[in-house]
């Protein structure tokens, strides 16, 4: 396992390369839904501005 | 027979201008394409890690390949689908379109700067240095991401939302030219960056156990990018078309 993870010398290259892999799909996709789902809520309170009070709970985003 | 095909195929054709009929498309296929999407990163990831050998002259500093070369590929197929989508929507007028650029933008910037910060990464022992201005590899792909940047501040710049999608159009379309060079960079120019590995139309230079989980992980990548282009696509349509009847009907059906 320590000579796995010790990547033959190389690990701080593999690992900080595999890592801000990771943390690049991970926002990717935090930013894509929140895209969408952002959208969904600011266009609740437009078209009716009397809810705009009430936070919709996006259950199913299809 | 053919002629229903036919009818059937045009139809579907115009439904793919239609909002209401992409978003629900969108919001179907995209929880297939996030599962696929998985299965094929951690396979490929692993297959990368642990079950590829170690590079003779690299050791065990290539396996870098398999983040590296993936995140290059994706960069370049996002920049030919905002670019091909945006230049379909300027001709035809077709909104949807122009959403579907917008939303390649994002993802296709994040991609281009993965590469070329694992390109760094994996530079600096091979290499001996992380950057090299003269090299015209690394050049081409950092102008790739300030054409994804200049393509999304260029809209931004906009308040109308019809003009903003015409001329980002045709800043998309005339980057175009830097693909190619990306691709041949590494052929017409041999400075730093090496030659190509897997895109030879001869042999690939490379062994079947060490290419296998490259090719699963190019696919993997390719498939998380179509994901989110499926919920990005589906937030840009509701910012375009937020006061349609059928966003109202769709905002009742999940809010009740």
């Amino acid at each position: 396992m320590s000579e796995f993870l010790q990547m033959g010398g190389y690990a701080a290259y593999v690992w900080s390369a595999y890592g801000i892999t990771l943390i690049v799909l991970v926002v990717n996709i935090w930013a894509a839904f929140r895209s969408h789902t952002g959208a969904l809520v600011r266009i609740h309170h437009e078209n009716r501005p009397e809810r705009s009070g009430r936070q919709p709970t996006v259950r199913q985003i299809t | 027979m053919t002629v229903t095909l036919r009818v059937r195929f045009v139809r579907w054709f115009h439904q793919l201008a239609s909002p209401p009929y992409v978003y629900r498309l969108a919001g179907q296929l995209a929880p297939w394409f996030a599962v696929t999407a998985g299965l094929l990163l951690l396979t490929g990831t692993y297959g990368g890690l642990v079950l590829a050998p170690a590079d003779y002259l690299q050791g065990d500093g290539f396996r870098i390949i398999y983040v590296h070369v993936p995140s290059a590929y994706l960069s370049m197929l996002a920049y030919i689908i905002m670019a091909t989508s945006a230049v379909v929507g300027f001709i035809w007028r077709i909104k949807m379109a122009h959403g579907l650029a917008v939303s390649a933008a994002p993802l296709g910037a994040s991609f281009t700067l993965l590469a070329l910060v694992t390109g760094g990464i994996w530079g600096k022992p091979m290499w001996g240095t992380y950057w090299q201005w003269a090299d015209a590899r690394l050049m081409s792909e950092l102008l790739l991401l300030f054409l994804f940047a200049g393509y999304m501040v260029l809209r931004a710049s906009f308040d109308d939302r019809e003009k903003a999608d015409r001329v980002s159009a045709i800043l998309a379309a005339v980057g175009v030219i830097n693909i190619p060079i990306i691709h041949y960079s590494v052929e017409w120019w041999s400075t730093l960056h090496q030659g190509p590995t897997i895109a030879k139309l001869d042999q690939p230079s490379i062994t079947m156990d060490m290419l296998s989980p490259l090719l699963v992980m190019i696919l993997g990548f390719t498939i998380f990018f179509a994901w989110l282009l499926c919920k990005r696509l589906q937030g840009e349509i509701l910012n375009r078309e937020g006061h349609a009847r059928w966003v109202e009907k769709l905002l009742e059906e999940i809010t009740r």
